[in-house]
């Protein structure tokens, strides 16, 4: 929350699409950027690629340091060689999502609807985008990349929702699809959440109505905010007592507060410290409009509400092998919301499985130590594999 | 593979969907998957078996009898198979139901209550009867729709289906020598299995 300092920009390897993405709202934006990392090799046949799709705030450099934060790469545990996503067996694709800002075109972009100062940021002029918006821009960068049909799309999270939009719009285009601790829409609950988080960011006086570039400045403190009360969202009851419990940790004034020697804020908990932390870490490598935009991207998402409020028919006749998988204490994507996207799938006539780990760690247990969740991972892909004759 | 699971599996043509209710750890759905070239899909209710199963790569969703058939389509499989349960499940005549509106047949094996043992300990000791196949105290059995094999055949009569098949077994799996009379299956048979369809 100190670091009031713009974010760098730095270079991240993208691939560039002149024609641009069409999107939901009817505008063209083009040219379009996509930042993507690989890992594995692609085999001659050109069928062991899987495409992994971040959730909101991720970015594509999953199993790799990251070069803005010297932090390993988000989902390093679970891809890698012998890890459960295979990369001596798999050819791994992860993009950052449109609308992000680690390298693909979002907000921070420059503006090319030829309005504004040349040069100028989109800011909130940027379109806006949906989930769909993101899943074309994909799949224009996986066509790019010479691959006709992908072995299997994976997400958790706004991850998962871009999965299922991925089985919907492109069901030929994949074998399988391992939409993780997500739902087939966002629920009020959810926007809510969401909707403190951009309150959060727009009443900070450094977000200067979008436009906080021009001053060198970003609303550190509202995207704190933003980020600190979503990370609550992320965990649960039961795995912040373990984590944090009630411990309190002396002040920056040993126990005394600027007040004096007696003040209400002079020593803090624990899970205060800690939140302090996650959201002053978040400022230093996300965008406030990206934050926006995909938030709102997120909110829109309902897949029955573009099939006539119907969630079966959207996948009717599919023959993709779809595995769920919810965790216990994901009060965020709870195990109903996974329920329902199954039995909407087992209406469809789908190949479906369907797991719910037990765990307390709630809805960031995806990217965390779970050997179930690894194990069943590995095995689906395996199955699938299996199935096709591949390995 | 148990014996009994050995003689479903036999009932069933190669390269059919299959629908396995309750499929445990998969070893039916398995065997028929790789050994059939069955598209064979499982329904189970404890978790760790669902996760165990999957990990295996078999398709497995989480729920059970009496909730999640009512989801599945008309005709979506070939066959839909319930091992050992339907006298543990809340609603076994709309279960039946239920597996032959989704299923053209469906496989059903239950423990015979009409076992000469449990007729002998109730008639003699005047308590619920406690053998190796019904070995839980009433007070905390899962069973609560017990039946015989005539009760069963009464209600396949009685529904509009039609057996094509149908065994006693002992409690090994091993397949019982009553195949023509049905008193005597019903006296010393452990377990039955069924082979129906809808008329």
């Amino acid at each position: 929350m100190n670091s009031t300092a713009p974010l760098t920009v730095g270079e991240h390897p993208h691939a560039s699409f002149p024609e641009g993405v069409e999107l939901d709202c009817g505008v063209t934006l083009a040219p379009v950027d996509i930042a993507y990392c690989t890992y594995g090799r692609l085999s001659p046949q050109k069928d062991n690629a899987i495409l992994i799709c971040h959730a909101f705030t991720g970015d594509q450099y999953v199993a790799e340091t990251h070069p803005l934060t010297g932090k390993p790469g988000w989902w390093g545990r679970m891809v890698g060689p012998g890890k459960p996503i295979d990369t001596n067996r798999f050819f791994v694709i992860c993009s950052n999502v449109l609308g992000g800002c680690m390298g693909s075109t979002g907000p921070r972009s420059v503006r090319t609807d030829g309005q504004g100062a040349p040069g100028e940021q989109w800011g909130t002029a940027f379109p806006p985008i949906t989930i769909r918006d993101m899943v074309r821009a994909q799949h224009k960068l996986v066509r790019g990349l010479g691959i006709e049909r992908l072995f299997a799309v994976v997400g958790g999270s706004m991850g998962g929702m871009q999965v299922l939009e991925w089985a919907v719009s492109y069901p030929q285009m994949m074998l399988a699809v391992m939409p993780i601790a997500t739902a087939p829409f966002h629920s009020a609950q959810n926007i809510a959440f969401n909707e403190v988080g951009r309150q959060a960011i727009i009443a900070d006086p450094d977000w200067r109505g979008g436009r906080y570039w021009e001053a060198g400045v970003v609303p550190a403190r509202g995207l704190a905010v933003a980020r600190m009360m979503a990370h609550i969202t992320y965990l649960s009851e039961e795995a912040l007592t373990r984590k944090l419990g009630r411990r309190m940790r002396r002040g920056p004034a040993g126990g005394q507060g600027p007040e004096g020697p007696v003040s209400t804020f002079g020593d803090i908990f624990e899970v205060e410290s800690y939140l302090r932390y996650q959201g002053s870490s978040f400022v230093r490598r996300f965008d406030a409009n990206s934050y926006l935009s995909i938030t709102r991207a997120m909110d829109w998402f309902d897949i029955a509400a573009d099939h006539d409020g119907e969630l079966t028919p959207a996948f009717s006749g599919t023959a993709v092998r779809f595995c769920v998988v919810s965790f216990s204490s994901d009060w965020l994507f709870p195990t109903s919301a996974a329920r329902t996207l199954a039995r909407a799938l087992n209406r469809a006539a789908a190949n479906v499985s369907f797991v719910e780990i037990e765990t307390d760690k709630g809805h960031d247990a995806f990217l965390l130590e779970e050997p179930d969740f690894d194990r069943t991972v590995r095995g689906f892909l395996c199955g699938v594999a299996e199935h096709a004759g591949l390995f | 593979m148990r014996l009994d699971q050995r003689l479903i599996a036999d009932m069933i043509e190669p390269r059919t969907r299959v629908l396995d209710i309750g499929s445990g750890d998969g070893t039916l759905i398995g065997h028929l998957y790789r050994e059939r070239g069955c598209d064979a899909r499982g329904i189970e209710l404890n978790m760790e078996l669902v996760t165990r199963s999957v990990a295996h790569g078999l398709p497995v969703v989480h729920g059970d009898a009496d909730h999640d058939l009512a989801y599945y389509p008309d005709h979506s499989f070939d066959y839909v198979v319930l091992q050992r349960t339907l006298q543990a499940v809340e609603r076994p005549r709309e279960v039946l139901r239920q597996m032959l509106r989704i299923g053209r047949y469906a496989i059903v094996s239950f423990p015979n209550f009409g076992h000469w043992q449990l007729r002998l300990r109730l008639l003699l000791g005047g308590c619920m009867p406690m053998t190796a196949v019904w070995h839980t105290p009433w007070y905390e059995t899962p069973n609560i729709h017990p039946c015989t094999i005539r009760d069963f055949l009464e209600l396949c009569r009685k529904d509009g289906y039609i057996v094509e098949k149908w065994m006693a077994v002992d409690e090994e799996g091993e397949r019982a020598p009553w195949r023509r009379s049905i008193r005597l299956a019903n006296l010393f048979g452990e377990q039955a299995l069924f082979l129906l369809r809808r008329r």
